[in-house]
C-alpha cells in the first residue's frame, strides 16, 4: 500500500490551496472541532494550522480519554492502588495525571504496585503469572480501546480467572458530541470525527449531528493528507449548504464499522451515565459491565474511601476541552504548568491540547 | 490514546492470534475483533488487537481521486 503518499507535501499544499479558496468563499470565521487526541497531535506535529487561512479555526474537543476522565474516577483508581493489596495495570497516559491525593505514579513511588502497559492483555498476563495477587486494570478509552478491553475480559471469563478485574472508565464519543452541541459552549461549524473510533462505530451513531443540529461531519484519518482532505470535505458540505456524515478515511472505515467489535462490546459492556471532566454527567456516555461480567468490576470488588475533590485553581482544562479557550489563554500555561510539572490533564496526556501546543506551538 | 498503526499479517496463528509486520518489525497481535482476517492483508493495530482489516483498493482509489482532482497545474475552483 502507498501509505507514504498520504504524507505527500505536494498533495498537502494543493489541498490547502483548495481550502483557501473555499474559506475565502465562506467569507466568515469557521470553527472546526476535532474530537480525537490523535488528531490534536497530528495537526500540531505537522504544523497544519500554518497551512490554513486565518478564518479557519481548529478547536480541540473532548477527544483525549485521559483529559476527560473525571477527578473522582482518577481518585478511585489511586485509592484502589493505595488502599488494597493489589497490582494495578494502567495505560501509560494515565500514570502521571494528578488526582486529589496525587497520581498513580506518586502512589507507586510510595510503595503501591502500579505497572504501565500498552495493552489490556498485559493485565491478563500479570493476573495469570501471579494467581495469588489481585490485578486491577484501569480501563480508560473510547470505542477504539473498549473492544480490546472487552476481548481481554472475555478471555478472563472463559478461563475463569478470579484475580483480574477492571475499573471501567470507558467513554462513548457520540453522547459527548451531543453534550457539546446542546451545551451552547462554543459555536461549531463542523466536526472532524475520530478515525479509529469510527472504525468500530461506522457512520450511523453520528447521524443525529447533521440531522438534528445541521452540523457537517467528516470521519478523518491521521496523516496530513487525510486531515486536509477532511477539512476540504467539511468546507464543501458548508459551501453546498449540506450536512451529512462523510468518510475521508475509507481505507480503514466502512459505513457499517466493525460489527464483530460492537458485538463483543455489547456482550461485556452496557452504556451507563458517566461523569466527564468539564462536561459533567452525560447520559449513557460510559460503559458499565453487563450482569454476566459484574464479577470483574473492580469498583465493586475494592470499595474505597474517596477524598473530597479539590479543583485546581486557575487551570482552564475545562474551558479548553469544550472549545471555549485555547491553551495559551490559560494563565498557568507554560509557567507553572508544563509537561514536566503538569497541573491539568491536558498537559499531562501526551495527546492533550496543552501538551501539543507546548511541544509544537500554535502553528 | 486512539493511536493505531497499519501492519501486514504475515501468519495466522492458533487461538485467534497473528504475526504481523509493522515497518519491518514482527510482532504478535490478537485477531478477536477481525475473525475474517487473512494472511497478507493489512490490519490496523491498537492496544495489541487488530481493530479492522484495511481496504487496499480504497486506499489506492482515494489517492487516485485526490491526485487527479489536485493535479499540479490549475488550482481547483469551487
Amino acid at each position: 500500500m502507498r501509505l507514504e503518499s498520504y504524507r505527500s507535501p505536494e498533495l498537502s499544499r494543493r489541498l490547502a490551496a483548495r481550502i483557501a479558496v473555499l474559506a475565502r468563499e465562506a467569507g466568515r470565521e469557521i470553527a472546526i472541532m476535532e474530537v480525537c487526541g490523535t488528531h490534536t497531535m497530528s495537526i500540531a506535529r505537522c504544523g497544519l494550522r500554518s497551512l490554513l487561512p486565518a478564518n479557519i479555526r481548529l478547536l480541540s474537543g473532548p477527544g483525549c480519554p485521559v483529559c476527560v476522565t473525571a477527578q473522582r474516577d482518577l481518585d478511585r483508581a489511586v485509592a484502589i492502588a493505595t488502599q488494597h493489596p493489589v497490582q494495578v495495570v494502567t495505560f501509560g497516559d494515565l500514570f502521571r495525571v494528578p488526582g486529589t491525593q496525587g497520581s498513580l505514579e506518586q502512589a507507586k513511588a510510595a510503595g503501591a504496585r502500579v505497572i504501565t502497559a500498552y495493552s489490556p492483555l498485559a493485565a491478563l498476563e500479570a493476573a495469570r503469572a501471579e494467581p495469588a495477587t489481585q490485578t486491577v486494570f484501569i480501563g480508560i478509552g473510547f470505542e477504539t480501546t473498549a473492544p480490546a478491553i472487552a476481548a481481554t475480559l472475555q478471555r478472563a471469563h472463559t478461563e475463569g480467572l478470579e484475580n483480574l478485574s477492571v475499573l471501567s472508565l470507558c467513554k462513548l464519543v457520540p453522547p459527548a458530541l451531543r453534550a457539546i452541541l446542546t451545551g451552547g459552549q462554543a459555536r461549531i461549524d463542523g466536526f472532524l470525527l475520530p478515525g479509529h473510533v469510527s472504525v468500530v462505530l461506522g457512520t450511523q451513531p453520528y447521524a443525529f449531528v447533521p440531522a438534528e443540529f445541521g452540523v457537517p461531519c467528516v470521519i478523518t484519518g491521521f496523516e496530513p493528507v487525510d486531515i486536509l482532505q477532511g477539512l476540504v470535505m467539511l468546507l464543501e458540505q458548508m459551501h453546498g449548504r449540506r450536512a451529512a456524515v462523510e468518510i475521508a478515511y475509507r481505507r480503514a472505515v466502512s459505513p457499517d464499522g466493525n460489527p464483530s467489535a460492537r458485538a463483543l462490546l455489547a456482550e461485556v459492556f452496557a452504556p451507563c451515565d458517566a461523569e466527564w471532566r468539564a462536561l459533567g454527567t452525560i447520559p449513557a456516555s460510559g460503559l458499565a459491565l453487563t450482569p454476566a461480567y459484574t464479577l470483574f468490576d473492580a469498583a465493586r470488588r475494592f470499595p474505597v474511601d474517596l477524598p473530597e475533590p479539590a479543583p485546581q485553581k486557575g487551570c482552564m482544562c475545562g474551558e479548553i476541552l469544550t472549545g471555549r479557550a485555547a491553551p495559551a489563554d490559560c494563565p498557568l500555561f507554560g509557567k507553572t504548568c508544563t509537561p514536566e510539572t503538569p497541573v491539568g490533564p491536558c498537559m499531562v496526556s501526551s495527546e492533550g491540547a496543552c501538551a501539543a501546543h507546548y511541544l509544537y506551538g500554535a502553528r | 490514546m486512539c493511536l493505531a498503526v497499519p501492519a501486514r499479517v504475515v501468519e495466522l496463528l492458533p487461538d485467534r492470534r497473528a504475526r504481523v509486520d509493522l515497518d519491518g518489525v514482527q510482532l504478535e497481535i490478537r485477531t478477536d475483533l477481525v475473525p475474517e482476517v487473512r494472511t497478507g492483508q493489512y490490519v490496523i493495530v491498537h492496544a495489541g488487537f487488530a481493530l479492522t482489516v484495511m481496504d487496499e483498493e480504497e486506499a489506492e482509489e482515494t489517492l487516485r481521486l485526490l491526485e487527479e482532482a489536485y493535479a499540479p497545474g490549475e488550482l481547483p475552483q469551487p
